[in-house]
């Protein structure tokens, strides 16, 4: 009989402590999982969605918000900033590339985003059907956007005012779809990518029927009959020619004109550090309940040695040596914490992908299917939890007086 | 078979009990007679190597036996020893074959079916091979204690007060049970008592008062 069996069978002699040692151990794992999980693929996310720009520039407000609206798509644009103003940016010689955006409409909550042909090379775009945009009303649309907005090359799509909602849709002007984006893993998938000049034309004529003014800041300026200076982008994404630029651009920005230069690099790591409080909460919290584990492991292996002292002893008169009952509680110690490890991580995965289910924006979805290498540490960790709870049991056992014990009976 | 000579032990700093040598041979059945707190249980943890005496020598099979590591002592109790204590006591997780089977591994050997269904059988216990140990009584407990005793076709078969809690039509039974077993499995038997009954089933006495 193996020694897994004897330890396995023991185990399930008391189904009820088992379960409680399991489901602590797997608790704690399930939320370290978690959290493992969500901090790698949110900073993956944000560092790959930022990959190739060094800047950018947008109306005054929140830096971080600039960050999140122009880079991820998840907050609120601070403003538009007018074309005149950005065209000069766009040729100073820091410059190596400059990408306009013209934020502000949605269709079915998916952001279109007007912008140039440099947002092709910028994000090195590919498709997988049809062709990028060119004429205005055309959009070229991500690859999660044609699956999930179930639309074909040819089908044609209204835009609504504003970046979640269909309140205010711009009926007067279809969009068609011309193409259709291969998968980039990046935020491109859940975008519709358009000409500039199709956000515009949707709001002059927006502006020249009158209609009721909503109060979003972030909107274009809608006068009517505007001119070339009236003109105007939400942000401007950058890369510099010379890390020279580095220093000397967003200062100039700041300082000489009346918009703002944000860092993703910086913002991004303001956010994390914000987030990681949090994070570091939960994660002693996790810690807190792995050690309550490991301990409710220990009693249970402690107090089974005492009522068991006369099994192990029989099981020396059997021919069991010493180094045998030692392993067998040791392995009773590691079977309890890696069921629980195995069962915790799984739990984990279960709930970052209930999570990302629940998740309104498409843009930081968690996805439960992924794993990585670092839950091998969480399972070895599991194991050496088992080893450390059962090592004092499991020497007692070894030490044990057999003879005395035999003869107090 | 078995040797003992000039064997003694002490307890704590003073008491020291001293045994007479003894000699068993091949297949002989012996009593083992002595009142509670004679060193019976000391001289039978002596003989099956659980207890090192202070000082002596023991030899079974040829074998001085404390001379071994104590792995291999443990080894060669499993193989050569089989032990029936007078509580029966089974391993409760695992089944009556199961029960049989550990003895077999712990003593190193492989698993065989064949002979524990034997054993069950010749105990007339065949019936109870997959019960647990708590659906049984204490009689039947004693049985599957004495088959897994036997089980190894051991040298040596010692019975430590077998009887003690018995009535006498139970301790008749279970004495004829040891002596029956021991000569199916060509073993030598050492039954240690203090119980008057079980006198008068043997010719050859060890006596410790």
């Amino acid at each position: 009989m193996s020694p897994f069996k004897i330890s396995w069978k023991n185990i399930w002699a008391k189904p009820l402590n088992a379960a409680l040692n399991i489901l602590l151990i797997a608790f704690g794992t399930a939320i370290l999982t978690v959290l493992l999980l969500a901090s790698t693929q949110i900073e993956d996310k944000l560092d790959k969605n930022s990959k190739d720009i060094d800047l950018v520039v947008g109306a005054k407000g929140s830096p971080l918000q600039l960050i999140l609206s122009s880079i991820y798509y998840i907050d609120f644009p601070t403003g538009n900033i007018p074309m005149m103003e950005a065209q000069k940016l766009m040729k100073s010689p820091f410059v190596k590339r400059a990408v306009p955006l013209a934020l502000g409409d949605n269709h079915n909550g998916v952001r279109i985003v007007g912008t140039d042909s440099n947002y092709i090379s910028l994000y090195g775009l590919k498709l997988q059907n049809g062709k990028f945009w060119g004429a205005d009303l055309e959009a070229t649309i991500g690859a999660n956007v044609a699956k999930e907005q179930n639309l074909k090359i040819g089908d044609t799509f209204f835009g609504g005012h504003g970046l979640t909602e269909m309140k205010d849709e711009h009926k007067d002007h279809a969009y068609k779809v011309v193409g259709i984006l291969a998968p980039q893993q990046n935020v491109t998938d859940n975008l519709i990518l358009t000409g500039i000049g199709s956000v515009w034309k949707m709001h002059e004529e927006h502006a020249d029927e009158e209609h009721v003014e909503e109060e979003h800041h972030h909107h274009e300026d809608e006068t009517a009959h505007v001119q070339e200076k009236d003109r105007e982008y939400t942000s401007l994404l950058i890369q510099y020619r010379s890390p020279m630029a580095v220093a000397m651009f967003p200062m100039m920005v700041n300082q000489t004109t009346n918009m703002q230069a944000a860092s993703p690099a910086q913002e991004s790591t303001r956010l994390f550090s914000l987030i990681g409080v949090g994070v570091d909460t939960l994660q002693w919290f996790a810690l807190l309940i792995m050690f309550i584990a490991a301990i409710s492991v220990f009693v249970n292996l402690y107090n089974s040695l005492k009522e068991r002292s006369y099994d192990l002893a029989i099981m020396r008169t059997l021919g069991a040596s010493k180094g045998k009952l030692f392993s067998l509680i040791i392995l009773e110690g590691l079977i309890l914490t890696l069921i629980g490890t195995i069962i915790g991580v799984a739990l984990g995965h279960g709930i970052l992908q209930l999570i990302g289910s629940y998740q309104e924006s498409s843009q930081a979805k968690m996805n439960g299917l992924l794993f990585i290498n670092e839950e091998f540490y969480l399972l070895a960790a599991g194991l050496m939890i088992g080893i450390v709870a059962a090592i004092i049991p499991a020497i007692q056992a070894y030490r044990a007086d057999i003879s005395k014990i035999l003869a107090k009976n | 078979m078995i040797a003992i000579k000039s064997v003694s032990h002490q307890y704590g700093a003073e008491q020291t009990i001293t045994f007479a040598d003894w000699q068993v041979n091949n297949g002989e059945q012996w009593l083992l007679l002595g009142q509670s707190g004679s060193g019976k249980t000391t001289l039978l943890h002596i003989l099956t190597g659980l207890l090192k005496p202070t000082r002596g020598e023991i030899k079974i099979n040829d074998t001085n036996i404390y001379t071994l590591s104590s792995k291999k002592i443990d080894q060669f109790r499993g193989q050569h020893i089989g032990i029936i204590f007078q509580k029966p006591h089974l391993i409760k997780s695992l089944n009556i074959t199961e029960n049989l089977i550990l003895a077999q591994t712990f003593a190193g050997l492989t698993t065989n079916k064949v002979r524990i269904e034997e054993v069950l059988a010749s105990l007339d216990m065949a019936h109870k091979k997959n019960a647990y140990p708590q659906e049984l009584s204490q009689g039947q407990l004693q049985r599957v204690t004495i088959a897994r005793a036997v089980i190894n076709k051991p040298t040596l078969l010692i019975a430590d007060e077998p009887t003690s809690s018995l009535d006498d039509k139970n301790a008749e039974a279970v004495l004829a049970l040891l002596k029956e077993q021991s000569e199916l499995n060509q073993a030598t038997l050492v039954v240690a008592t203090h119980d008057k009954r079980v006198k008068d089933a043997f010719n050859l006495t060890y006596d410790l008062s």
